[in-house]
């Protein structure tokens, strides 16, 4: 039997969390990182304000979705663009292989999106001989690779420019001889100027959808967006239905926060709106125009009032990069598209409890996650409603749902619990005293592979409170 | 607020499990520190649990007649006071969700609002940071998860170690990342939980101080564990237990 996600995920995770030279590029990526965040945020007169702010307009934006989403695609539309609603990643990607096909597109450059990595975009397109071109230069190198991105925003933030040396080296030119980074991206411009302006078609994602102005805006600091979108005779935008906001003038306070917990800056080197093709009389711009909506769970996951708010996030990456699990773990050991701890609260709607459960246990629950999203998601308190979940449609082990049982009697009586706490204690007294800590006897072995055993005292406190020894 | 609230005279001692069973010395401080400020303090022996283990595992129906069981015992008292933000928080932030159809959510409600964590206790409700201790040490604070981003306390642990005689206090590097507890998580995910504390470990040890204390024992045991594994010069010890320890001369009546 092939490995569950489960498995494969607690594999990864004891390799990568004691491998230190992950955990040095991971650590030293992050603190630059979080100085710039800190920097960022004093930036913004009231932070907390901005936030608030952003939840408001996100909460209304979810709350009504149906509205939005008609209002920006009757938009659309009106400028000669074309909008299709996809309901799930086969009938998103089976649209852009067709209109490509019968386009005569043989080669697509591709601006970032998680959105398609979501739906496997890129094999689909291949499959059918069709050549696919990352263009974000983290991309690009993970492309190279063979592998997902590692991060939302940052997709090759576990590799140091000695490794992308070697793999450039290795794949695009041996005679690379610098691992300047300066060096390295003009090597990869050289390359990718020229798929620019061999595409026929061009795929971004979008950060936005805004309802009013009927426009898509991007935030991107390479310039590859901007060329991605322009150059190419055909435009294709591929984005989540909650990517929606309701009025232009929401923008001066969502990319601000979003750049700002994204990467620390002020606004992105690149803020692009976009509205539809080419319009008569204007000098550029793709001939052609279509936005492919996603849904793939997201209106299941609209049903969830309980859990609704999830669907406010502007992938931004502060809770990835906060989270001390994901600084341990790194991002591939996830083994989903969005990894941390957002990729814990959404993947087991998006893909499914059962399978991906194990991600929403794999959080000491610390709640740092909660207190740095930019649109006040409690992603902590999330992770618990999963728990339940998983519980109540009893994907758990029978062991565990006995033990708990077992539990709640004794919780139930208090005789029960300190009889039950004192013959723990005194058993494993007994098999410690017998030199059996860590053994296959030991109840406490898990806890004793990486920690010196707990203390056993004697009496327990209520034991003491009752003799009138609870002050001394 | 919570604490805006009549100033009890007595308290009621909630000893988390855990504590009560592996670390009896920590409640013994802190009734100790609650005595010599002026407060009776009484222990109802009926309590058990607070829920936790079980709510975070998932298991709410399990977790729900337990958090019954401690409204019950508790429903009666002016203040109840805790050696453990963590078992404060699942009092305060989850039983007014976890109680939301029960018969008692009213009064999970009330025993939610006056139920607090020592050190919020000792600030915020009786308004004192000076409690007559001394601890000649050095001292580096842990700020414990949920004491910190579901109860917000950020000063009043360090009002209180700052009001010690002798205590020098260090601070560490990222004090506010988890030390990888968890509860349940250390047991489910052993190398992750492990591996984080071997990184609030080396914050620790960076600090130099000889102690790292925090407003939850559980964290103190787990890096303990981690600590003792590594043969780490420095100790854990919890608030209250330096908030116990006094001068030959501060002991003498």
């Amino acid at each position: 039997m092939s490995q569950t996600a489960a498995q494969r995920f607690l594999q990864d995770a004891a390799l990568k969390s004691a491998d230190l030279v992950h955990r040095e590029i991971i650590q030293r990526g992050m603190d630059s990182y979080d100085s710039a965040h800190l920097k960022g945020r004093a930036r913004i007169k009231d932070w907390e304000a901005a936030r608030q702010k952003c939840q408001e307009i996100k909460r209304e934006a979810i709350n009504h979705l149906d509205r939005y989403l008609l209002q920006f695609e009757e938009k659309v539309i009106s400028r000669g663009g074309h909008v299709f609603w996809a309901a799930n990643a086969e009938e998103a990607c089976t649209y852009v292989k067709n209109l490509a096909t019968r386009l005569g597109v043989r080669t697509v450059v591709k601006s970032k999106s998680m959105v398609t990595e979501e739906i496997h975009l890129s094999p689909a397109l291949e499959k059918v001989g069709i050549k696919v071109w990352e263009t974000d230069l983290g991309e690009f190198i993970v492309q190279l690779r063979d592998e997902p991105p590692y991060h939302i925003v940052t997709p090759a933030m576990h590799l140091n420019r000695g490794q992308i040396a070697k793999l450039f080296r290795e794949k695009l030119d041996p005679g690379i001889e610098s691992d300047d980074p300066v060096d390295l991206m003009a090597a990869a411009r050289r390359i990718l100027r020229q798929a620019f302006f061999a595409a026929e078609m061009g795929i971004s994602g979008a950060n936005f959808l805004v309802a009013d102005a009927g426009v898509v805006a991007i935030s991107t600091n390479e310039g590859n967006g901007r060329l991605c979108t322009s150059v190419p005779r055909i435009h294709v935008v591929v984005t989540g239905i909650e990517k929606i906001i309701p009025r232009l003038e929401d923008l001066a306070v969502l990319w601000p926060v979003l750049a700002t917990s994204g990467t620390g800056q002020g606004i992105t080197t690149y803020s692009t709106l976009i509205g539809g093709p080419r319009q008569p009389g204007e000098v550029d711009g793709p001939e052609e125009f279509h936005v492919v909506l996603v849904d793939n769970g997201r209106s299941q996951l609209l049903a969830d009032a309980e859990q609704r708010e999830v669907l406010h996030c502007i992938r931004c990456g502060a809770c990835l990069n906060i989270c001390p699990v994901f600084r341990h773990v790194g991002g591939h050991t996830y083994g989903t598209t969005y990894p941390g701890p957002i990729g814990s609260v959404l993947t087991p709607h998006l893909a499914g409890i059962k399978e991906f459960k194990h991600l929403s246990y794999a959080s000491s629950l610390c709640g740092a996650c909660s207190s740095v999203c930019p649109v006040k998601i409690d992603l902590a308190h999330h992770l618990l409603q999963n728990r339940r979940n998983a519980t109540v449609a009893r994907t758990t082990k029978s062991s565990e749902r006995l033990m708990f049982r077992a539990w709640r009697y004794a919780m139930l009586h208090p005789r029960m619990y300190a009889l039950g706490g004192w013959s723990m204690r005194k058993a494993l007294r007994m098999i410690y005293s017998l030199g059996l800590a860590g053994s296959i006897l030991d109840p406490m072995r898990v806890w004793n592979r990486h920690r010196s055993p707990v203390p056993l005292p004697s009496e327990s406190f209520r034991a003491r409170w009752r003799k009138g020894r609870g002050a001394n | 607020m919570p604490h805006q609230m009549l100033v009890p005279r007595k308290v009621s001692l909630f000893v988390p499990c855990f504590v009560d069973q592996l670390l009896p010395e920590v409640a013994v401080d802190t009734v100790k520190v609650l005595r010599r400020v002026g407060y009776a303090v009484e222990f109802p022996e009926d309590q058990t649990c607070c829920g936790q283990p079980a709510f975070n595992t998932g298991y709410w129906n399990e977790a729900r007649p337990c958090a019954e069981h401690f409204v019950r015992v508790f429903k009666h008292a002016e203040a109840v006071v805790c050696p453990s933000g963590s078992c404060v928080t699942m009092v305060r932030t989850f039983y007014p969700e976890l109680l939301a159809a029960s018969p008692l959510r009213e009064d999970a409600i009330a025993v939610a609002s006056r139920t607090f964590e020592l050190s919020e206790f000792l600030v915020k409700v009786a308004a004192v940071t000076q409690v007559g201790a001394t601890f000649p040490h050095s001292v580096t604070y842990h700020a414990s998860c949920h004491g910190l981003r579901e109860l917000h306390l950020r000063d009043e642990p360090l009002q209180l170690l700052r009001q010690v005689d002798g205590l020098k206090l260090i601070e560490m590097v990222r004090s506010d990342e988890c030390c990888g507890f968890g509860g349940t998580f250390a047991a489910k995910f052993p190398d992750i939980s492990s591996a984080m504390g071997d990184s609030k470990a080396e914050s620790v040890a960076a600090s130099g101080a000889e102690f790292v204390t925090a407003t939850d024992p559980s964290c103190l045991l787990h890096l303990q564990g981690i600590l003792s594994k590594r043969h780490a010069p420095t100790r854990t010890i919890y608030l209250a237990s330096i908030l116990a320890q006094q001068s030959l001369a501060q002991e003498k009546p």
